[in-house]
């Protein structure tokens, strides 16, 4: 197809468009971190800081936040902390100043440990279930392929929450409610579908030469299947993950209706971290900076996948 | 290296039969050709030999073993794909070892068949590249590379010069025949390009609507098609088509076309009146001044060492390859006659050939 390629304009841009489409670019990326930004900042404020009017966009840093994020305080009297030993360390310090003594460690760690299993444990899942199923629809005469494909594609038709009811009906009978297992086979089932369809598209790219080349060679369908196929499919792949990993990790909806003590995941918890007074703004805002960064990292490690997944199948080679 | 031994074959997908009951053999050594047009079902046939398709009906023996049902990778053949289907994730030594590898050969005798396959392809200088750098023509050597490291008992090959371009096909055309005259390989050999199937085949399959019209070799069939359908799709001008209706009779010499009189190779059988078809070779006809069939020169090609000339005439169209040297003029009225020796007759609604002394020595079905 190359030689047909010139039929379209293929005009280096000029300079001056090149501009100001990178200036668009730039002011739509400010506009978009601007909250984000506003959330880090914040968590380095002290709790008088971070409600002071109008917002101050100079102050002096503190991990007040972060403290106040992993610990629990109660409050004393004056001539009570006067005769505890000195403080042990920063933390320790910011807490007494504000008439406060650290009583123990928060929620936090399990919350976000729940989060990271069921997060990874569900993209594990979808990945998994969705890779072998998009290889036996792309490669096997299936009965019925186009209904199933189509009924696999029907789930995502509404919206997950329209069956939340039945879900936690079903969840407490099973006694399935807040429970790790619980919510990892929910957000499979949610991803999956999804999962088959794109993996579907990526392995239907790969030539089916490749495995017949290698099962004509001496390996079985599912040698052929793990030395041949998932290599070049790793693409597809790492794309897929990222998807279900971003759904499982955000998802608020069934995450309240369905956990919350034992299997609770952060997207609960961080609404909830009441300080003395009033919400802790600081607190809040040092768990979503927390909370960002695993995400981040995963699409950062992926992302060189992730632009040509997206784009997979719209260009041809 | 072995022989192949196909009978009855069938292969159906849902409603459609793709392969209607091919039997044939392909004898120890032989370079054997399936030719047709796409979808006559001559690669279905060539991956139900290698195990890629299980059929749905027939028998298929290698090397005197029934290996209908087996999985391709316990039938020893080595299969060469169109699109080559090197691992891009593997260099060349890797791509033309790995089926080594999969059989746990140790990696100094891997080496050492890699390097011996690498230099009868003349590509060693090659063997530490990454493939998807490689030359279109390179890369159809490494796949041919990782055929020939396994000395598997036959050789399957679908189309594997269509990817290339004309210049490196003929030289592929060349080398692949002469690799199989070193190796002594049995090769199934699968395409649509009668050229390269005239150059390579020492045996030919022609192939059409998933039946086998013809097998043969290139002269057979080139000389004495069997049906329309083969002597159509052979030859570059394809071949005359004259209709003519009559009964023949065992023991005829001639034919009727429209009161002209034309000879033709002794009939040996009988059919009664009905519509038949004369096949003239391009180069069985000859242009003539005086009498024979008369057309109105449309027009002619010039190639070189001979000419093609197209002259209408009540019958349709004839070509007619001649001598670059006899002048015919465009516009002008001339006959065609014809080298009886060389002509065919068919039956129009069958298409098939009537037995003829053309068929002497040889047997078709």
């Amino acid at each position: 197809m190359s030689g047909l390629s010139t039929a379209h304009s293929v005009v280096e841009p000029s300079a001056t468009s090149k501009r100001v489409a990178g200036a668009l670019v730039i002011a739509y990326a400010l506009i978009t971190l601007i909250p984000l930004l506003w959330i880090v900042l914040t968590s380095f404020k002290t709790p008088p800081d971070s409600i002071a009017y109008p917002p101050k966009l100079m102050f002096q840093p503190s991990i007040e936040g972060y403290c106040n994020l992993f610990t629990t305080r109660t409050r004393q009297t004056p001539e009570y902390l006067a005769a505890m030993p000195p403080p042990t360390g920063y933390c320790d310090r910011a807490v007494r100043s504000r008439n406060m003594v650290i009583a123990g460690p928060s929620n936090v760690i399990p919350r976000f440990t729940n989060s990271i299993i069921i997060a990874f444990g569900s993209t594990f899942l979808a990945v998994f279930l969705g890779t072998l199923a998009a290889y036996a629809f792309s490669r096997f005469r299936i009965p019925l392929k186009d209904d199933l494909l189509f009924f696999i594609l029907s789930t995502r038709m509404m919206p997950p929450i329209a069956v939340a009811i039945p879900i936690y009906l079903m969840y407490r009978e099973l006694g399935l409610s807040d429970t790790l297992l619980g919510m990892i086979l929910l957000y499979t089932a949610v991803n999956v579908s999804l999962a088959v369809w794109l993996l579907k598209g990526f392995i239907d790219e790969i030539p089916r030469e490749y495995e017949e080349a290698a099962m004509i060679d001496g390996y079985t369908r599912l040698q052929a299947f793990t030395k041949i196929v998932l290599p070049q499919a790793t693409t597809g792949i790492a794309a897929t993950a990222i998807f279900c990993m971003i759904f499982a990790w955000n998802e608020y909806a069934f995450a309240v209706l369905l956990t919350s003590g034992e299997a609770q995941t952060m997207p609960p918890f961080i609404p909830f971290i009441i300080g003395e007074g009033g919400q802790d703004w600081p607190a809040v805002a040092s768990a979503t900076t927390l909370f960002l960064i695993p995400i981040v990292v995963f699409t950062v490690l992926l992302r060189k996948h992730l632009l040509r997944g997206i784009t997979f199948g719209a260009v041809r080679k | 290296m072995a022989q192949i031994k196909v009978n009855d074959l069938q292969k159906a997908f849902g409603d459609f039969v793709a392969v209607k009951g091919s039997t044939f053999t392909v004898e120890d050594g032989e370079f054997f050709v399936m030719l047709g047009p796409s979808g006559c079902g001559k690669t279905t046939t060539l991956r139900m030999i290698a195990g890629l398709e299980l059929p749905t009906g027939g028998a298929i023996q290698l090397g005197g073993e029934d290996v209908t049902l087996k999985r391709a990778a316990q039938r020893d053949i080595a299969f060469v794909f169109q699109l080559f289907a090197l691992y891009p994730h593997m260099n060349v030594r890797e791509n033309i070892g790995f089926p080594l590898k999969c059989q746990n050969m140790p990696k100094a005798e891997i080496r050492r068949r890699v390097e011996e396959a690498a230099r009868i392809l003349r590509i060693t200088d090659l063997l530490s590249c990454s493939v998807s750098g490689l030359s279109s023509g390179d890369r159809q050597r490494v796949a041919l590379g990782r055929a020939i490291v396994r000395k598997p008992m036959a050789f399957m090959m679908d189309e594997p010069l269509g990817a290339l371009d004309a210049e490196f096909r003929e030289l592929m055309c060349n080398e692949l025949r002469a690799l199989h005259d070193r190796l002594q390989a049995t090769t199934v050999y699968v395409t649509h390009d009668q050229l390269e199937a005239m150059a390579m085949a020492d045996k030919i399959a022609v192939m059409n609507h998933g039946v086998i019209e013809q097998l043969g070799t290139p002269q057979e069939i080139y000389d004495r098609p069997a049906t329309m359908f083969v002597a159509d799709f052979i030859g570059s001008p394809p071949m005359n088509f004259l209709n003519f209706t009559q009964a023949l009779k065992r023991g005829d010499r001639t034919t009727r076309l429209d009161g002209i009189s034309v000879d033709v190779p002794e009939i040996h059988e009988d059919m009664s009146e009905r519509a038949f078809t004369l096949g003239v070779r391009p180069e069985a006809v000859r242009i003539v001044s005086e009498g024979g069939l008369r057309g109105q020169v449309f027009g002619s090609e010039y190639l070189g060492t001979n000419q093609i000339v197209i002259v209408n005439t009540d019958h349709g169209r004839v070509k007619a390859r001649i001598g670059s040297e006899q002048r015919v003029p465009d516009g002008g009225t001339v006959g065609l006659a014809f080298r009886p020796e060389k002509l065919s007759i068919f039956d129009k609604q069958s298409g098939r050939a009537v037995r003829t002394a053309l068929h002497d020595g040889g047997i078709h079905g």
